[in-house]
């Protein structure tokens, strides 16, 4: 499915990010950005750092506000987008530097991704109302098919701070999956990792976007990985795109060449 | 050897209320970061609108009744006109807000009830028994009760329930929480609505105890030393701070107090609470905040 991206791009964007420009205090993060993706791809976005990749997962899920410019999200289009009213029309994320509940454990940390999920009220669950208990037990079990999916089983008990930062990453992707997101935002999901962490990663976030059919867009700076994982790749420099397109065509952009593999890192 | 059981068992009874009092604001400050200066406003409102029914002529359950939903109303409200407006602003500009909700609580309570000091009976009764040999106030044990009870279906909230994790999460880190769906505004009006509702029990003890009147938002005072010595971010804390403040004061008062002519009471939780910020300055159960350098 991530063979032509080209072909199905006029059918189906899930997400169509049009003009958007995003400064603070007067310096350019993003200038006048428009890509899409197609619904059921792997999207990475990559670039130097600085490049404004963050910044515009921030400006995705609306934590930052963009000067100009819209985004279409499955059809709606916003201004702006409220993180609260992102996450509960799917658009589930993770952090480059993790946010998760450090002083939770590993299953109360995904179940806080099942939020927008919850039906019932506050009374009902205190009052463990039949509703309620009903309502607890399928999350409980979707939370349990979570980390069985991702082999956090051993740890589900454990205070997430505690745990090596490989399995922070995996545990904060079970918190975003839990949500059963249309669109899920990875910030670096592979940053800090040793060679078989990285690989055991790229193994789940293609079973993601294959076996459960999620969209999936990625920050990530190994280029080798990047190549071989996603089928849509969108290259920024300075906070505007300088290449889009599959990872064939990227790679022999010239722009991008000079730009990105020109940099000694 | 009995007077100082007996000394020993009223004050860790007697503390107890105090340990309600603090309850509230460590339910607040968990939720929001927030030092919230109208707790006792709130104590006072929900203990003078609680006896105000009553003295309607409404029966007990349903005064109560009218006063929790009044509660609940009245975080909605807070949490809209004041939480809402202020939210991602500095610690320092929420709690001059909570300074101001508190004049703007107490005024109301004012205009609304008069200012007036009500005799509130709770059926309890006052009179001291015998356990072995040791005299326990009645009233004491009931408070103690009472605050314990609080205290656990609280823990059970707050664990068990999905809200409960939600409002872990928030407490945890607020800009993930909301990222992930977790509405903070609705996580906000519950734990106004239940630091009202615990504010109301400490209200209607403390009130049952000396009357209900203004002076009854100046409990707030007697939390202070028990959240610097429990911390400020554990229920557990707020009642093992309440048991020390409690059990300290009594002890000092009958032991130390006749060599300095007594009156110890009313300073010796801050002198205390002074000597545990030297040595642990986030309480007993606090967080300690580790600060990059």
């Amino acid at each position: 499915m991530n063979a032509h991206p080209r072909a199905v791009e006029a059918a189906a964007p899930i997400l169509d990010v049009r003009g958007v420009s995003l400064s603070f205090k007067g310096v350019k993060a993003i200038s006048d950005l428009s890509f899409s993706v197609v619904r059921g791809e792997i999207c990475a976005l990559i670039g130097p750092n600085g490049a404004g990749k963050s910044s515009l997962l921030n400006v995705l899920n609306g934590v930052y506000v963009p000067a100009s410019g819209e985004i279409v999200f499955n059809g709606e289009h916003f201004r702006q987008i409220e993180p609260l009213a992102a996450a509960r029309r799917g658009i589930a994320r993770t952090f480059q530097n993790n946010a998760l509940f450090k002083k939770m454990s590993v299953l109360d940390n995904v179940l806080t991704g099942l939020a927008r999920h919850t039906r019932t009220g506050f009374l009902a669950q205190a009052l463990r109302l039949p509703g309620a208990r009903r309502e607890e037990a399928e999350l409980r079990e979707r939370a349990e098919a979570i980390l069985e999916f991702l082999e956090l089983q051993p740890y589900r008990d454990l205070t997430v701070g505690n745990l090596a930062y490989g399995i922070q990453k995996r545990v904060e992707l079970g918190r975003a999956l839990v949500s059963a997101p249309t669109l899920l935002l990875l910030d670096e999901p592979l940053a800090g990792m040793n060679a078989h962490e990285k690989a055991e990663m790229s193994e789940f976030v293609f079973g993601i976007n294959r076996h459960l059919g999620i969209t999936v867009v990625l920050i990530e700076h190994d280029v080798g990985i990047v190549m071989n994982l996603s089928g849509h790749v969108v290259v920024l420099d300075y906070g505007r795109k300088i290449g889009d397109g599959t990872p064939a065509e990227v790679a022999s952009n010239a722009d991008v060449i000079s730009a990105y593999l020109g940099t000694v890192h | 050897m009995n007077l100082f059981l007996e000394t020993l068992i009223g004050g860790l009874l007697a503390g107890t209320m105090y340990s309600l009092v603090a309850i509230g604001f460590v339910l607040i400050y968990k939720a929001s970061g927030v030092f919230n200066f109208a707790q006792g406003s709130i104590l006072l409102f929900a203990a003078l609108t609680f006896v105000t029914l009553l003295e309607q002529g409404l029966p007990f359950a349903a005064a109560l009744a009218v006063t929790i939903l009044i509660l609940i109303l009245g975080a909605i409200l807070i949490e809209r006109t004041v939480l809402r407006p202020l939210a991602n602003r500095s610690p320092m500009t929420l709690f001059m807000a909570t300074l101001g909700l508190s004049y703007v609580v107490e005024g109301a309570a004012q205009g609304l009830m008069g200012a007036q000091v009500h005799a509130l009976d709770l059926g309890i009764e006052d009179v001291p028994i015998f356990i072995g040999d040791v005299l326990i106030s009645q009233f004491d044990l009931v408070a103690a009760a009472t605050a314990v009870a609080l205290a656990l279906v609280l823990a059970l909230l707050f664990n068990n329930t999905r809200i409960g994790i939600s409002l872990r999460a928030v407490a945890d880190d607020t800009r993930a929480a909301l990222s992930i769906g977790i509405n903070l505004n609705r996580i906000w009006q519950i734990v106004w609505a239940v630091a009202g509702i615990v504010g109301l029990v400490a209200g209607m003890l403390w009130g049952a105890r000396q009357g209900i009147q203004f002076s009854l938002s100046l409990v707030v005072l007697k939390a202070l030393p028990v959240l610097i010595i429990g911390g400020f971010t554990s229920i557990g804390g707020a009642i093992v701070g309440g048991l020390i403040v409690g059990a300290a004061e009594n002890l000092a008062e009958t032991y130390v107090g006749p060599y300095i002519g007594g009156g110890i009471t009313p300073w010796f939780p801050y002198f205390l609470a002074i000597a545990f910020l030297y040595i642990r300055p986030a309480g007993l159960f606090g967080e300690r905040t580790l600060e990059r350098v």
